[in-house]
């Protein structure tokens, strides 16, 4: 049965984690890039609950491990997205290729 | 017109997250677990790749939110009920909204419509394809030890793990919240009082 299986869950969260990776290092957007950010903690967690779910010695704490992730993710999400506005507001664009005072 | 096109795309999207589920019901065995996790799968997977690739970021940041309800859906079939909670509660009500505030505070009128992708846009697909076959190659060829049936988690034992084993990582992340929030309206605050009032 594929739902009983470890390796389907892995291999889900792998490919989340890849759409992530594409995400950040294409898109031109912060705020885009910070999505993607999202998107590859929410791959992680997908595994480490899915470790959790799977393996005995490791019952309860792949669930405690991923609320935790979830308030790092928190605390991360705040601190970046203040960070995307505080820079909007000097230099009037979103757009990370342009944040190129420290190499004129 | 515009509405049934709305429709019609509606209908397309729920064929393609209901179809791979279907199918799986009907060749592979008829286990109902099975279709609902690859109608999950296949929601979060679409979703995500349209956070990644629309133009329109406010149709991204809607489209994570998709994702994260998929994903939720995912914890609950792994037996951990309380995390599916608490990603609702944290992803879709915290910071989904803060990430459309803050898309909302932060687009301009022109827009960065046509300019989505970086120049390398290309070779990041190339990497992201890589990456998920080296990950997935890695995880079907390991031999997983001891690995058993699905467990679900009972929230009673999980509480007392978390009050009890995890007390001081839990304290930790309490007071990395607090630094975090005093770190964000610090960040966020204008610097100068009189560019408020001049807006």
């Amino acid at each position: 049965m594929m739902s009983d299986d470890l390796t389907t869950y892995l291999v889900l969260s792998g490919a989340l984690f890849a759409i992530g990776t594409f995400g950040f290092l294409a898109r031109r957007n912060a705020i885009s890039m910070l999505m993607s950010i999202e998107l590859m903690l929410n791959a992680v967690n997908l595994s480490i609950v899915a470790f959790g779910a799977f393996i005995p010695g490791l019952q309860n704490r792949g669930a405690v491990i991923a609320l935790m992730v979830m308030a790092v993710a928190a605390a991360e999400a705040t601190v970046g997205l203040a960070i995307v506005i505080a820079i909007y507001r000097n230099r009037k664009t979103p757009l990370v290729d342009e944040y190129d005072a420290m190499r004129r | 017109m515009r509405a049934w096109l709305y429709l019609l795309a509606g209908a397309i999207a729920v064929g393609i997250v209901t179809t791979p589920a279907i199918l799986v019901f009907i060749f592979g065995g008829q286990h109902i677990d099975d279709s609902l996790l690859i109608a999950f799968a296949t929601l979060m997977l679409a979703a995500g790749i349209a956070v990644v690739t629309m133009r329109d970021i406010i149709r991204c940041g809607l489209a994570m939110i998709v994702c994260f309800i998929a994903l939720a859906g995912i914890y609950v079939q792994l037996g951990a009920p309380l995390v599916a909670a608490a990603q609702v509660i944290v992803y879709i009500g915290a910071i989904s909204v803060l990430v459309l505030f803050a898309i909302m505070l932060t687009q301009t009128k022109s827009g960065s419509s046509r300019l989505t992708f970086q120049t390398q846009a290309r070779w990041a697909g190339v990497a992201a394809v890589i990456l998920f076959l080296l990950i997935s190659l890695g995880v079907i060829g390991t031999n997983w030890p001891d690995v058993n049936a699905r467990m679900h988690v009972v929230t009673e034992t999980l509480a007392a793990v978390l009050f009890h084993d995890y007390v001081l990582p839990f304290e930790v992340v309490s007071v990395l919240l607090l630094a975090a929030v005093i770190g964000g309206v610090f960040l966020a605050k204008r610097e100068d009082p009189s560019e408020e009032t001049l807006q």
